[in-house]
């Protein structure tokens, strides 16, 4: 039962702060927001059962994304308000096509039964000892190009945040 | 029983299907709505988390391992994307001195 209220009230809380991330009209607002959006984000891993990935988003995406967002906001001086303004047409067309695409995701379900093999709260696979099983044993390779990957951006945006004029 | 007792209380997994669907389609009208580069971003990340969130669920309910391990790389693909789009920004405005996208229209024709 305390299940079901908590997904309600964290479900609640993330599409309200995605909401107001389109709605606030200071970006500094909208990194907040977002990172609400996250942390609840975190708190449906944990309702879900998987420790390790609420672990790891807090830490990527709250400490890591969110603190490049806020850095990038405050070091370039960009939270100025109504800098950006955009015809009162091209913003309902665009919602009206949000809404028409919620309701064509919604619409799908109704054509397929989607049977549970497995009650979340009971099951062990969000635990570190069974991901990392599965990381290293089936997902070797992956696991191993995205340090490539990882690599290759770091090198990129290094080039790129580079002053080439000094 | 006791399992019918336990699937009872389990939530729907529907419901994480019509939230994430929400959540994507809140991030889709942000990057539809928006100007500025910054906040596009932001949505673009919402929609990841979306398709995170969904991924995890199946996972969850299915018993299978590998929608975490995917939702881990999506993960490592967003940090690197978020950090080449920010260097990327900061580059266009250290060249146009805004982050207005319709600035960036000279590739168009």
């Amino acid at each position: 039962m305390i299940t079901e209220y908590l997904f309600y009230f964290l479900s609640f809380v993330s599409l309200f702060g995605a909401v107001k991330v389109l709605l606030s009209k200071k970006p500094v607002h909208s990194v907040l927001y977002l990172t609400l959006t996250f942390f609840t984000m975190a708190g449906h891993y944990i309702l879900l059962n998987a420790q390790f990935l609420a672990v790891v988003h807090i830490i990527v995406y709250a400490g890591a994304i969110m603190v490049l967002f806020l850095f990038t906001v405050m070091l370039l001086n960009l939270n100025i308000e109504g800098e950006f303004p955009k015809s009162a047409w091209m913003k309902i067309i665009a919602t009206v096509t949000g809404c028409l695409l919620f309701l064509t995701l919604i619409g799908s379900l109704k054509t397929f039964e989607l049977e549970m093999i497995n009650n979340p709260n009971l099951s062990q696979i969000g635990l570190v000892k069974n991901l990392g099983k599965t990381l290293y044993k089936d997902y070797l390779l992956p696991f191993e190009l995205s340090s490539l990957l990882f690599l290759s951006a770091m090198v990129g945006a290094v080039m790129l945040g580079k002053n080439e004029k000094q | 029983m006791e399992g019918t007792i336990a699937q009872l209380q389990v939530i729907p997994l529907n419901y994480y299907i019509i939230f994430c669907a929400a959540l994507f389609a809140i991030g889709v009208v942000g990057v539809l709505v928006k100007r500025n580069a910054l906040v596009i971003f932001m949505s673009v990340e919402l929609m990841l988390n979306s398709a995170n969130l969904l991924l995890t669920a199946f996972s969850a309910y299915r018993n299978d391992p590998a929608g975490q391990i995917f939702v881990f790389f999506i993960m490592v693909v967003a940090a690197a994307e978020v950090a080449i789009g920010l260097a990327l920004l900061v580059v266009v405005y250290r060249s146009t001195k805004t982050i207005d996208i319709n600035v960036l229209n000279r590739l168009k024709w």
